[in-house]
């Protein structure tokens, strides 16, 4: 049984082989960012960048010293997105989708379907009004415009719900049998029973937020002070005097909490995505 | 499927065992029609509890304001901007009609839609094959294949910004192994981001990369789905090598590659970052696609036209839901749902 897929001598070799030069050729710009944030011009401004050389952590402090683009503030920014971002597409994903799936209502099926048809439409098609409305409510300066227009998703309430469809329903009819309300069974008996697709959206959720470019561009390009880490990532590089060292420092001090979410993360996104969205 | 589908025991084993099966599908439920609603009973299908009702209220307002306020709304906002003239500040300031939409009517915007085609495109050919050609060697029983699939996922934690930067080192003359590379076999390397002929493509390949991390992650686990048995008999039938694969594997892990297909469209589609970080546009336009036009037109060097922009958005509004149809309408019916 063992055997069943494994392939023989020839297949295997070749298979390293692939893998191997794909490997190199993939991973090599992870490996420059990851290692180039160590080393001093001179190892990384050559033919090809010598990753053997003097490591040094200058260009970290280069990079958190420098005051064109402060990157601390940026990371609280980054942070702040990130976190906003998950814990309100949870709160409101979370309601939407139990009330589609357990309340009897009038109106759930095509209320289900203004959700849906949120997802088919590109954020970058109504960037330019909602970049109006939110300057318009004259909190262009605070954190909250960065994170305004995110904190409701119609993805989230479409995974959601696929994952509250797959709860038994005799559990369900147990607890009401045991004079459990509705706010008790969602948080103590469903939510904890679809941690799987709540787990999911956490990790995209953050994901979505921290790795978000277009919209905190528009709000920084009037106050620095609104920089993420992706924007200043973008504004260090448009500086002309940072080396590449401090560049990819700046880089990795961005992709940190990403990294781990992704080497740890990826098990919890695969699983939440593939009972709900892809089936 | 309904409530008390015999496949709903396995559901609760499935559960309960999150923390060490990996990489397993979940339960085979059929299809997931999306209209059927939570059996009700019929007696008390017609009487609203006004308790419940309420209830729902409260429990659909954050939702439904949310996405009313900065999804629906905007919609209607963008139609009136794209029929609005601006001062100089931007402010939307006297009717003019249709003038922004016959200024979608030129060659130059009719230039920006096929670039933005050609590199939608680009992406999602090379961003579904590339994945495929590893998560296929990766789903044999060998060792280390856990190891390789976990290293091709990290470019999945790259932001566009991040991304765009350092491949503009990768390919910085001064400093380029890719260069490098080329030139040990004897070619010298184009001006990868600075001849026009070259930008789109480079700014493609990058997106290519970005994408492959996920698309790798949902193809990998869709093999990893495959039915042991079906495939054994398969093999015993003498199917075997591209005949096993395009006839047996590929329509098997369909619902897999069709969420790839369609997300991968949608990023490509929706791609700011990597053209402006990287060209900017350029050289000459090179890399304007619909979305950098729709940035550039709002808010680059204060240019602060919104009526064109809100126009431009529109056009990817239906140019996003009439593609979002065609691969519903076509390719879903061709998806194959255990």
């Amino acid at each position: 049984m063992s055997r069943l897929n494994s392939p023989g001598r020839v297949t295997s070799t070749l298979t390293y082989v692939w893998l191997i030069v794909a490997a190199v050729v993939l991973l090599f710009p992870i490996l420059l960012t990851v290692l180039g944030g160590f080393l001093p011009s001179i190892d990384l401004l050559r033919q090809p960048p010598n990753l053997l050389g003097h490591y040094t952590v200058d260009s970290y402090l280069g990079a958190l010293r420098q005051t064109v683009v402060p990157l601390l503030p940026a990371f609280g920014n980054s942070l702040f997105v990130g976190l906003v971002i998950m814990i309100a597409h949870l709160a409101t994903s979370c309601l939407a989708a139990y009330a589609l799936v357990f309340l009897r209502t009038p109106l759930r099926t095509p209320l289900f379907w203004l959700f849906m048809a949120t997802i088919m439409v590109p954020y970058e098609a109504i960037v330019v009004p909602n970049a109006l409305f939110v300057r318009s409510l004259g909190i262009g300066d605070s954190r909250f415009a960065l994170v305004l227009p995110f904190l409701a998703n119609g993805f989230g309430v479409f995974l959601l719900r696929q994952a509250f469809r797959q709860f038994p329903g005799e559990l369900r009819d147990a607890a009401t049998i045991d004079g459990c309300g509705h706010f008790r069974f969602l948080f103590t008996i469903l939510l904890p029973g679809c941690r799987p697709a709540i787990a999911a959206l956490a990790v995209w959720s953050f994901l979505q937020g921290w790795n978000m470019y277009f919209w905190p561009l528009i709000i920084s390009s009037t106050n620095n002070s609104l920089n993420t880490l992706q924007t200043a990532v973008f504004a260090l590089r448009s500086n002309d005097s940072a080396d590449p060292g401090l560049l990819l420092a700046g880089i990795t001090i961005t992709l940190l909490p990403t990294l781990l979410l992704v080497l740890f993360g990826q098990r919890w996104l695969v699983r939440g995505f593939t009972a709900g969205a892809v089936k | 499927m309904s409530r008390d589908d015999p496949s709903t025991e396995r559901d609760v084993d499935v559960l309960s065992t999150v923390g060490n099966a990996e990489f397993t599908e979940g339960p085979p439920d059929g299809p997931v029609t999306l209209t059927d609603s939570a059996p009700v009973s019929p007696s008390v299908i017609n009487r609203w509890n006004p308790r419940e009702v309420s209830l729902t209220v409260l429990f659909l307002a954050p939702a439904v304001v949310g996405l009313g306020a900065f999804v629906i709304f905007p919609l209607f906002q963008a139609v009136y901007l794209a029929t609005m003239g601006s001062d100089i500040l931007g402010n939307p300031t006297r009717f003019v009609g249709l003038q922004h939409f016959e200024e979608l009517f030129t060659p130059d915007f009719g230039a920006v839609l096929a670039r933005t085609a050609g590199f939608t495109l680009m992406v999602v050919v090379a961003g579904v094959v590339l994945p495929m050609a590893l998560a296929v060697p990766l789903s044999q029983r060998l060792p280390g294949m856990r190891v390789f699939r976990t290293l091709f996922t990290l470019p999945f934690a790259y932001s566009a910004s991040a991304a765009s930067v350092v491949w503009l080192l990768m390919l910085n003359p001064a400093m380029s192994p890719v260069n490098w590379l080329l030139q040990l076999v004897g070619v010298t390397a184009p001006g990868w981001t600075t001849d026009s002929g070259w930008a789109l493509v480079t700014v493609a390949g990058v997106t290519v990369w970005m994408v492959s991390g996920f698309n790798l992650l949902v193809l990998a686990a869709g093999l990893a789905g495959l039915d042991e048995q079906v495939l054994e008999a398969a093999r015993i039938d003498g199917a075997s090598g591209v005949r096993h694969f395009t006839g047996i594997v590929l329509p098997m892990i369909s619902p897999s590659l069709f969420f790839v297909i369609v997300t991968t469209t949608l990023t490509a589609l929706q791609s700011l970052g990597q053209p402006q970080v990287m060209t900017d546009g350029g050289p000459n336009g090179a890399t304007s696609t619909l979305v950098y036009s729709i940035f550039n037109q709002a808010f680059h060097n204060n240019n602060s036209n919104y009526g064109l922009a809100s126009a431009q958005g529109l056009v990817l509004l239906v140019v996003g839901v009439l593609l979002a149809a065609v691969q519903f309408g076509v390719i879903e019916r061709r998806v194959h749902y255990r």
